[in-house]
């Protein structure tokens, strides 16, 4: 399956997954959905019939609450069988609402924010004790970079020239209540990354040549910076009444908003 | 105890290369045989808790042993949610090692004063409290530490500490062992040992008593305490933390639904103590027993 019918699928087995539970952060969950699908067909060495293989690439979540993107990614690329996205959220099942290391292919639960990079740093430093050759990409928000643990990883990443590490900030520019900017102003993120010792990119998180353009430059590149990719999103990306609204970082589609999501999604070129 | 600490885990590197040691910027004239023994393998993360024991749990879940190092509250109050989330949740082989457990640095005030940490670590049902009384059980408690692959915390007291124990077995999970036999004991952890052969020694009441030390316990093992409980006229369990979530309140809580309540006493900092600075001789002057 190529990247964009794989981000397709993906919309609209998450909002299926949300509505099923009335469950929320549907907006973070289609902010990331073009990272995923890129990432997933395109960059990251990992076998769905293999998910420990000591050579995958890791992917850790940090924003653990988008998980119904990354739940139906993992499905649809066979890690186990679509059917299981159903038990979302419901009672025992192990898809939980924020991401949990139980499901095939998951490496950390998250849920907490600011664990991800930390973890993540761990990861990369023992893959290059053991000169094993994988790579760690991270997904953090751009909110979530204001937690301090963030900045302490930064700086140890840059001093041990961990150029395994790849961290993607879905910068979608909205947090739990307001924009990022009205909240805790994080810009320039450019200027703090590279002034930590980092490499950075930019690109557009929903034009999918853009991304791979992007992730391949950030994957081959070895010089002994860690690199971070900013990808602009819109949160809410794909369905017109949740582009940008704050509101569907909770509320949740029911059945005809569902409908129309879904018509909106299908009709996308 | 933090020499004995060094000197065993730089043995046990020679032999195991899944081994790292990451400090929080603290160690010093401590952790040198080991940064200079193997310098592939050793860590300093800087004055950032937080992120090295996530950083801890993101290479154990590697394949790596890690060890995370520093002193007092610093590697567990300041990374709390680190340490439930990121080390205990994922089940993995952390031990985190805080030297300076209890008054050790007594004279540094209340912020170096370990003495609710085991109440903290006690809440995460994954890991095992390693709370050795001197640097004989130090040297002990790495068979466990080599053997066992769950997050561990390992509470040193500092140095110069006299050796009371002689093993001639291994120190095994929630078993008690003898250090002096009597009808009635304390039951000590950590330093609880050395404040026990004190009290021992200074009260005609407790002249009598043996001396038996719980090294390794926790929520995993709370099963073990009834049976040996039963085996005593009376048990003074003695720590060097506040009672409230301590040692003598796990032993309380392990034997809850059984008829042993009336053999089990409890010896503990008094918390008048917080707020008050000086060495630990002076500090213990807040202890008190329930008995």
């Amino acid at each position: 399956m190529k990247s964009n019918s794989l981000a397709k699928q993906i919309r609209i087995e998450s909002l299926k997954m949300v509505n099923r539970i009335s469950g929320s952060h549907i907006g973070s969950a289609l902010s990331i959905t073009d990272i995923l699908a890129v990432l997933y067909t395109e960059i990251l060495n990992i076998d769905p019939s293999n998910p420990d293989l000591i050579t995958r690439d890791r992917l850790i979540l940090s924003k653990g609450h988008a998980c119904s993107s990354l739940y139906a990614c993992l499905a649809l690329k066979g890690f186990y069988n679509i059917e299981d996205l159903k038990t979302y959220g419901k009672d025992s099942s192990n898809l939980m609402n924020h991401v949990s290391h139980k499901v095939p292919g998951v490496e950390f639960s998250t849920g907490s924010l600011g664990h991800g990079l930390p973890f993540g740093l761990g990861k990369a430093n023992s893959l290059k004790i053991q000169k094993n050759s994988s790579q760690v990409f991270i997904i953090i928000g751009d909110g979530e970079l204001s937690e301090g643990s963030n900045f302490e990883a930064m700086l140890f990443a840059a001093h041990h020239d961990l150029d395994n590490l790849n961290l993607i900030i879905d910068y979608n520019n909205l947090q739990s209540l307001t924009t990022v900017g009205k909240t805790l102003n994080i810009l320039p993120i450019k200027e703090k990354f590279t002034s930590f010792g980092w490499e950075y990119y930019e690109c557009d998180g929903h034009n999918h040549n853009e991304l791979k353009l992007c992730l391949t430059k950030s994957y081959n590149s070895k010089n002994g910076k860690p690199k971070v990719i900013v990808a602009n999103t819109i949160k809410g990306k794909g369905v017109s009444y949740m582009e940008n609204k704050v509101e569907w970082h909770y509320k949740s589609p029911d059945e005809n908003l569902l409908r129309q999501a879904i018509k909106e999604i299908e009709n996308a070129k | 105890m933090r020499n004995k600490f060094i000197e065993k885990l730089v043995q046990k590197a020679e032999i195991d290369e899944s081994i790292v040691l990451i400090v929080g910027d603290l160690g010093y004239n401590v952790i040198e045989p080991f940064s200079e023994k193997f310098p592939n393998r050793f860590f300093n993360a800087g004055i950032c808790e937080q992120s090295m024991a996530s950083m801890a749990a993101g290479m154990a879940s590697e394949g790596h042993k890690v060890f995370i190092y520093s002193i007092a509250n610093f590697p567990t109050f300041r990374c709390a949610e680190q340490i439930r989330n990121d080390i205990c949740y994922h089940n993995l082989d952390v031990t985190i090692v805080s030297v300076g457990g209890g008054l050790a640095y007594g004279n540094l005030g209340y912020s170096h004063h370990a003495i609710q940490d085991y109440g903290l670590i006690r809440l995460f049902p994954e890991i095992s409290i390693l709370s050795p009384g001197d640097p004989i059980e130090v040297d002990k408690l790495f068979e466990y530490i080599m053997n066992e692959t769950t997050p561990k915390y390992l509470r040193l007291r500092k140095s110069g500490e006299t050796n009371y124990t002689n093993y001639n077995e291994n120190i095994s999970a929630g078993r008690w062992n003898k250090i002096i036999a009597g009808k009635s004991i304390f039951l000590t952890t950590g330093n609880g040992l050395e404040i026990a052969q004190r009290l021992r020694l200074e009260n005609k009441k407790f002249s009598d008593f043996g001396i038996y030390t719980c090294p390794i316990w926790g929520p995993k093992v709370s099963n073990l305490q009834v049976e040996q409980i039963k085996q005593f006229e009376v048990v003074i369990s003695v720590e060097d933390h506040l009672r409230d979530c301590g040692f003598g309140s796990w032993l309380n809580e392990s034997c809850e639904s059984n008829n042993v309540k009336n053999k089990l006493y409890n010896s503990y900092l008094d918390k008048s103590i917080i707020g008050k600075v000086g060495s630990e001789d002076y500090l213990l002057e807040n202890f008190k027993i329930e008995y």
